[in-house]
């Protein structure tokens, strides 16, 4: 089916997100959509959806002009969007989130569980998926409730379909897999839109490609375009694409990791037996497919998690037993994997979100009440400094688009007074200039003799950052190895192979 | 550097490891009431003997009654749950012979056989050298809960699409209103009944136009109908109904209907099969209310709309008029436990006679955690302990009555902060849904 927006502009207020946008998505083509954070890509396609009503312009299916009135009319006319912020609800199994909405019913009226599961098996066969059609949704690894997003999706059988950074989530495998995926669809006719911000992925499934800043439409590329140029376009300079870093020079040991185990709630060890030391001025980044106990790590360090054995201590003093909040007033910066479930609040403002964690003393709080004026300096400096786009300090964070909702943590999280930064997943979902910016103020704070610690799932980022790399699977460290150890080793490893002369 | 992957790389462990978990919630609390029985039944034990009547004199089927002596019994009692309470320990301390499952089941007999011999141990003692009307007692738990649970099931499905519904009392005491003056003017109880349910709609209407199309907090709003209800059935009962008492405020009852068969087994029969068409509707609605939440298309969506309403919004479920609708269906449910008030036990309106019941049924909703069946014996617990305390105080018992009186709540504080856990209602409820 082919898709045409004409003139779409949309607003929120002062603010136009959306700016006279025209748009053509030819049958059987994956048309990506490039631009920076708060672009107004997502606003775009929710207009597409039917979630927000544009201002001006039309909206054509196969040159006929139409009306949604809300995401029904959408889906109905065939469009389906695999969106930004997971739309699935979490105490539901992953049956009941596909079916909802498209209900089959049997004898009187009862839910046809059995239909919605056969469905959820067939779509994840197809494509390769394993997902458990009666697992709770709450309970699954981010990875995989964006898989069943994708299953929901692709069990209406969409003619036109949306994915809205699918791949921020996922593994690499698993986008590989996507991808593929993303051209039988194509083959079979679906128009597609692709929003990402990873520029590998957009040259390698792209047949055209549109770029949005401020949302205007400022131009199309070639997907045969360079990896600095569509990053230029993109942010409209120069972007550098890979960190410049200094051999680093550790320090002492400052974070000692004894014998740490974690136990989930259903008696699992999903942390087991993990020894690591990271020194002063050195990252260390831990690699591993998702869900192979990175979150409930970091977690544990940060007195997070209820059932913890072994030992972490930082220069010295016991962190293991603490309250969060003493294990934050010990200088430990944490930058939480998922932003909008533990990062922010998103009723509160940017400025409020930017003192979270320190509401308790100097310099926000003076004898108990706040101090605003202290608090909006502050702010404003930190939305400057961290090119936080939004209309003002006020805007409450759950209206930021996704990549400056993870500026706002990452401002926070690195403008403490630090001993030790842990860092989940911090350039998820933000665009090439946010990355170079994000890493360089990671090689500064190592640089400033911070030990840091970068979780990531992303084997670029690990490569960029760390001076050494440990590699989780299952739980356990596989082994840790210097920061220019081969892709294909460190691939291994994630897979749970211990090469040879990798001593655990 | 060159690390080479050679065939024989150790695979690190395939499955997680597991370990126990272990709470020692229940046996505490065991042993607490252990030791409550062994000062109430064994140092402060009483003499004489217990009588259970089984049977009253218009069963089909008679029972003999039991005798229990009063001291013997309670030192017995005592004996058997300080057994039942080692058993609990034994459990969590070396549980990790026996399957997860297999352990919940023992934990789950045991935690009921206990209750029943603490329940039995506790009225031998209150009783002795008296007789306890076993169905009498269960009788009026059933009436005193009706309305209880009509409006915990209202409650139920109002918080589960996202409203909260404070409201509960005033949709009780409109119902129970409604459904008086109507059955006296037409002389039918039919016409009652449904006149019951438009009365709690109204109420919920205005529940629902004010907190889901402006806006307006919704306990606030829940509070504030309460006292509009009362205050306006309050007036209008001193200056309609009371001035003509025989032709506005005489409803005409539903008779009993015993079920046939049914009614004739001893005990459960006459206490819940020899009861009123309101009775059996409740039956219904439990099981229907149950059913159509977790098993039906309307469940599903009203399930969605109360815990992520964008979610729900994104797959083509209109949030608000499912929220609108599904509220009024919540205020005809318990609409008609108010008509329970006078259509079944009294046939007519008193000031204020529902006195609170619909905030009981609002605990009886978070009791039961948001689910039909558990409000369901929540309410019929209330219902229990209340009507517990008027027959001890009958038959004169050494507990004094205002000890009784607060049973149901010290129930409810313990079972809600110990024995249930963490209760978590629908993630969206009370929020409204703003679209942009
Ligand atoms: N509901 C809303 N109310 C007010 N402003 C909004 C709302 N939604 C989005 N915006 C603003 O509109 C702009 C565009 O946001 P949008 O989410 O479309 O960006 P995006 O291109 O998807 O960015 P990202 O790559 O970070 O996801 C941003 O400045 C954002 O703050
Ligand atoms: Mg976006």
């Amino acid at each position: 089916m082919q898709l045409e927006l004409r003139g779409i502009t949309k607003r929120f207020g002062a603010l136009t997100a959306n700016d006279h946008i025209d748009l053509v998505v030819a049958p059987g083509e994956i048309h990506c959509l490039l631009g920076e954070n708060g672009a107004g890509k997502s606003t775009l396609m929710n207009v597409l959806y039917g979630l927000y009503q544009a201002d001006e312009g039309e909206i054509l299916l196969d040159g006929a002009v139409q009306h949604f009135d809300g995401p029904g009319d959408a889906m109905r006319s065939g469009i389906g969007m695999v969106h930004q912020h997971f739309m699935l609800i979490p105490v539901f199994t992953v049956a009941e989130n596909v079916m909802l909405g498209h209900e089959q019913t049997s004898f009187g009226g009862r839910l046809d569980l059995d239909a919605a599961r056969k469905r959820v098996r067939e779509i994840s066969d197809r494509f390769g998926f394993s997902v458990d059609p009666d697992a709770i949704v709450g309970d699954l690894p981010v990875g995989v409730q964006q898989r069943v997003e994708i299953i929901k999706a692709l069990s209406r059988d969409a003619r036109v379909l949306v994915f809205d950074e699918p791949t921020a989530v996922l593994t690499p495998q698993e986008t590989d897999e996507l991808m593929a995926i993303m051209r039988q669809l194509r083959d079979e006719g679906t128009s597609i839109v692709f929003i990402t911000h990873k520029l590998r992925e957009v040259r390698e499934v792209a047949d055209r490609i549109t770029v949005i800043r401020l949302g205007k439409v400022v131009g199309e590329a070639a997907p045969t375009a360079s990896n600095s140029d569509l990053a230029a376009l993109m942010v409209g300079r120069a972007v550098e694409l890979v960190v410049q870093k200094q051999q680093a020079r550790p320090g002492p040991a400052s974070l000692v990791v004894e014998n740490l185990d974690v136990i989930d709630p259903n008696g699992l060890k999903v942390v087991n037996d993990v020894s690591f030391t990271v020194h002063e001025g050195e990252i260390l980044a831990i690699a591993g497919v998702q869900g192979n106990g990175q979150t409930e790590l970091t977690e544990a360090i940060m007195g997070l998690q209820p059932r913890v054995n072994g030992r972490v201590s930082l220069g010295g003093q016991v962190l293991t037993g603490l309250s969060v909040r003493r294990v934050l007033d010990a200088g430990v910066g944490f930058v939480p994997e998922d932003r909008t479930e533990d990062g922010l609040v998103a009723e509160m403002t940017i400025a409020e979100n930017l003192m979270l964690d320190r509401s308790h003393s100097e310099p926000f709080v003076a004898r108990g009440s706040l101090r605003l004026e202290h608090l909006d300096g502050f702010a404003e400096e930190k939305k400057k400094e961290f090119d936080i786009r939004a209309q003002s300090i006020s805007t409450p964070a759950g209206r930021l688009s996704g990549g400056n909702q993870q500026k706002v943590v990452l401002a926070r999280e690195m403008s403490r007074d630090l001993r030790l930064l842990i860092a989940a997943q911090p350039t998820r979902g933000i665009d090439v200039g946010s990355i170079e910016f994000v890493h360089k103020r990671m090689v500064e704070t190592r640089d400033a003799g911070i030990p840091v610690i970068v979780v990531s799932t992303e084997l670029d980022e690990v490569v960029a950052l760390a001076d050494r790399i440990a590699v989780m699977y299952r739980g356990s460290i596989v082994g840790i190895v210097p920061g220019d150890t081969p892709r294909d080793v460190l691939g291994l490893m994630m897979a749970g192979e211990r090469p040879s002369e990798v001593a655990a | 550097m060159s690390a080479t992957i050679t065939p024989d790389a150790t695979p690190v462990s395939v499955t997680l490891e597991s370990t126990e978990i272990r709470s020692w919630k229940a046996p505490i609390a065991l042993a607490v009431f252990v030791v409550v029985a062994v000062v109430l039944f064994v140092v402060l034990g009483r003499d004489g003997a217990t009588t259970f009547r089984l049977s009253s004199d218009s069963d089909v089927v008679q029972l003999a009654d039991w005798v229990l002596p009063a001291r013997p019994t309670g030192i017995t009692v005592t004996v058997l749950l300080a057994l039942l309470t080692v058993v609990v320990v034994a459990l969590t301390t070396m549980g990790n012979r026996l399957s997860a499952r297999a352990r919940r089941m023992v934990l789950a007999a045991s935690i009921v056989a206990f209750t029943f011999l603490f329940l039995l141990g506790f009225l031998t003692w209150a009783a002795a050298g008296a007789a306890i009307p076993v169905t009498g007692l269960l009788l009026g738990t059933v009436s005193l809960s009706a309305p209880l649970i009509f409006g915990a099931l209202g409650g139920v499905i109002s918080e589960r699409v996202g409203v909260v519904n404070v409201a509960i009392e005033g949709q009780l005491l409109a119902g129970a209103f409604c459904a008086a003056l109507v059955a006296s003017v037409t002389g039918n109880p039919f016409v009652g009944l449904v006149a019951a349910m438009i009365a709690g709609v109204l109420v919920s209407f205005v529940l629902a136009a004010f907190s889901i199309k402006y806006l307006v907090d919704q306990v606030i709003v829940g509070v504030v109908l309460n006292v509009l209800v009362l205050g306006l059935t309050s007036f209008l009962y001193s200056t309609v109904l009371s001035v003509d008492t025989a032709a506005l405020n005489t409803a005409p009852r539903f008779p009993r209907f015993p079920i046939p068969v049914l009614s004739d087994i001893p005990v459960i029969g006459p206490v819940l099969f020899r009861q009123t068409l309101i009775v059996y509707l409740m039956y219904i609605a439990v099981v229907a209310v149950y059913i159509g939440l977790f098993h039906t298309k309307w469940g599903l969506r009203l399930r969605a709309v109360g815990e992520h309403p964008q979610a729900a919004d994104t797959v083509g479920i209109r949030v608000n008029p499912t929220r609108f609708w599904n509220v009024s269906l919540a205020g005809a449910v318990a609409g008609l436990g108010g008509a329970y008030f006078t259509l079944d036990s009294v046939s007519s309106f008193g000031k204020d006679m529902t006195a609170g019941a619909g905030f009981i049924a609002l605990a009886a909703v978070i009791f039961g955690r948001w689910n039909p069946v558990r409000a369901t014996f929540a309410a019929l617990l209330f219902g229990f302990a209340t009507n517990l305390q008027n027959v001890l105080g009958a038959i004169g018992s050494p507990v004094p009555s205002e000890f009784m009186l607060m049973l149901p709540y010290v129930v409810t504080v313990l079972a809600v902060a110990g024995l249930v856990g963490y209760a978590r209602g629908p993630a969206a409820s009370g929020k409204p849904y703003i679209k942009s």
